[in-house]
């Protein structure tokens, strides 16, 4: 419905991935609608079992046999991605109360309501690896799992909020569309739910900064700041370079991964260059040119060692997201324990009827 | 004498400030389903809050939308009830809140979905089915906090004396109005009366009744509601967004 309050050019706000996400889902369909092999011959046969379904471009789902490695790094790495969906919620989440205008105000409290919904599909896809969601949120709070660090940097204007949606939300498409088509079922196809709603978000954040950037010359001022500080932050969303990323080649071979950080990372800047022309925003990055050669933009790279030192723990919010997020825990706990009492008094009440 | 205008003023204000309250819980809710449940009832508060407010706007004939009366207007100037600008404070506080606030919309937009005036009644009856949900909701929550745990009835009670003085206010009579508020009063007596029961808690009695609002004389707290949902509207006049 939002998608009709402005005209950005398809190409321009990342309708091409949207294509990805839909050829995926039909790819997805065809996958269930071969005959697969539905068990394993014999238990001598689990791993051949696994590696031919893999191959195959069929779905691993959660009661075929899996190496303990692979079910351990989609733990991993799909909570990791519902606790950044939660701890996400607050950057933009910090400027529900003071949008500019009632029609901004309903737009992001349904975006950051959103973001709470994929929190819990993905707990949900994680649950079906036998883990359950207390204990992955146990993980988060205790600091064992970590949040994509992106959400370490603050929002200090309004236009933070669109480059978030613009840029933010954008890497993030960028990273999960090549998911839509990972190996494990439950969280292929909770990644094409997701990248639906993240394009919707991405370009309610790029038509933010469009309006900005066509406003008051103070509006495009915010604009660019906002680009000027979220440019290389979203550079890094996509993890150290090829040769330093720890958990690549394995991932790649699983199927659970399908193009490399800098293949990522190399989309993500030629994506960007004709949306931020589009705006009429600078990239804050003298060396960005056309690479006739390489037929891609050349580009500098974001400090990682900044990545790192915030992956670390030392960003500008880390302590406050997790802070925040251990008090609302803390602060809900009699609710929660009052909601078990109630249903279990509940449950005693319906087996006393059922006995007399 | 209180015109259409005032009258649909009030009812705008009492779900924007609401709206801006509910909201305040994103990120901080005890569950995250009830960060998504309040998300929800917030955006239906906003979105009752924009066509209340673009009609108000309209038959004040002055050339005011939504905007101009959300984020141009003084606490002075704002018309809604003080129940709806007090402090979530903790859950139990919000939920008693709730529980009021939608005991009184639903029976007021009931109503409203039968007055002779076509716009009001096409928002009265969009928003009473959302209301519906609301007291759902909050009668659920009071009725697991009321006879849940001792210390969820023990806060849950507290909520509900703190807050109860103010839903005198809601239905202070107003004869000339599309829906007389004070012809709600019984609907909301019972409804309430009921969940209280069923959440093994125990009804206030009567007796300080603050009011104010409807005139524009609000609580301390409103004034900083304002301050930070209007501030960066009032930074950049005549901008857009």
């Amino acid at each position: 419905m939002y998608g009709n309050d402005f005209g950005a050019p398809e190409e321009a706000s990342g309708g091409g991935l949207l294509g990805e996400v839909e050829a995926a889902e039909a790819a997805l369909r065809e996958a269930a609608a071969r005959q697969r092999r539905r068990v394993p011959a014999s238990d001598d046969d689990l791993a051949g079992f696994f590696a031919e379904i893999v191959e195959a471009d069929q779905k691993i789902e959660p009661r075929d046999w899996m190496p303990e490695a692979y079910r351990k790094t989609l733990i991993r790495q799909i909570a990791q991605h519902a606790h950044s969906e939660i701890i996400g919620m607050q950057p933009e989440g910090n400027w529900i109360s003071r949008a500019p205008s009632l029609k901004r105000k309903a737009i992001l409290l349904a975006k950051v309501q959103d973001e709470a919904g994929h929190g819990l599909y993905l707990y949900a896809a994680a649950e079906t690896l036998g883990i359950s969601r207390d204990e992955l949120v146990d993980l988060l709070l205790n600091g064992r799992q970590k949040y994509s660090s992106i959400f370490n940097y603050p929002t200090l204007t309004w236009a933070d909020v669109g480059a978030i949606g613009w840029l933010v939300d954008g890497a993030a498409i960028v990273n999960q569309v090549p998911l839509c088509r990972c190996s494990y079922g439950p969280y292929a196809r909770a990644m094409i739910r997701i990248c639906k709603e993240e394009s919707f978000h991405q370009r309610q954040g790029y038509e933010i900064l469009h309006t900005l950037a066509h406003g008051t010359p103070a509006q495009k001022a915010m604009a660019q700041d906002a680009l000027d500080r979220w440019w290389y932050p979203s550079l890094a969303m996509f993890g150290p370079p090829d040769g330093e990323s720890t958990h690549s080649t394995q991932s790649m071979a699983w199927k659970i991964k399908r193009f490399s950080n800098d293949e990522l990372r190399q989309r993500f800047v030629d994506m960007c260059v004709q949306q931020a022309e589009i705006l009429g925003l600078t990239i804050p990055d003298p060396d960005l040119r056309w690479n006739d050669e390489r037929q891609a933009y050349d580009f500098t790279q974001p400090d990682y060692d900044e990545l790192m030192r915030v992956i670390k723990g030392d960003g500008p919010c880390n302590r406050q997201r997790m802070a925040h997020r251990r008090q609302a825990h803390a602060d809900g706990a009699w609710v929660r324990e009052a909601a078990a009492a109630y249903a279990a008094k509940r449950a005693v009440e319906k087996k006393e009827k059922v006995a007399a | 004498m209180n015109g259409p205008f005032e009258f649909t003023l009030r009812l705008g204000d009492d779900a924007l400030i609401a709206a801006q309250r509910l909201a305040e819980w994103t990120t901080r809710a005890p569950e995250m389903e009830e960060d998504i449940a309040l998300a929800n009832i917030a955006l239906d508060q906003l979105g009752a809050a924009r066509l209340l407010l673009t009609y108000a706007g309209e038959l004040e004939g002055a050339g005011r939308d939504e905007d101009a009366l959300a984020y141009l207007r003084d606490d002075r100037e704002f018309r809604n009830c003080l129940l709806v600008e007090l402090p979530n404070d903790d859950f139990a506080v919000t939920m008693a809140k709730l529980l009021l606030l939608s005991a009184y919309q639903l029976p007021l937009y009931t109503a409203l979905a039968e007055c002779a005036d076509e716009r009001l009644a096409a928002i009265g009856s969009k928003t009473r089915k959302e209301s519906a949900y609301h007291l759902d909701h909050a009668a659920l929550w009071v009725k697991r906090l009321g006879d849940g745990t001792e210390e969820s009835h023990r806060r849950m009670q507290a909520a509900v004396e703190q807050v109860w003085p103010y839903a005198a206010e809601l239905f202070a009579p107003d004869p000339g109005a599309p829906v007389d508020p004070a012809a709600l009063r019984a609907e909301f007596d019972a409804t309430v009366t009921a969940v209280l029961a069923e959440a093994t808690l125990t009804r206030p009695e009567s007796g300080w009744a603050p009011a104010g609002g409807r005139d524009g004389v609000h609580t301390e707290h409103l004034s900083y509601l304002l301050a930070e949902m209007q501030v960066l509207h009032r930074a950049h006049p005549g901008a857009k967004w």
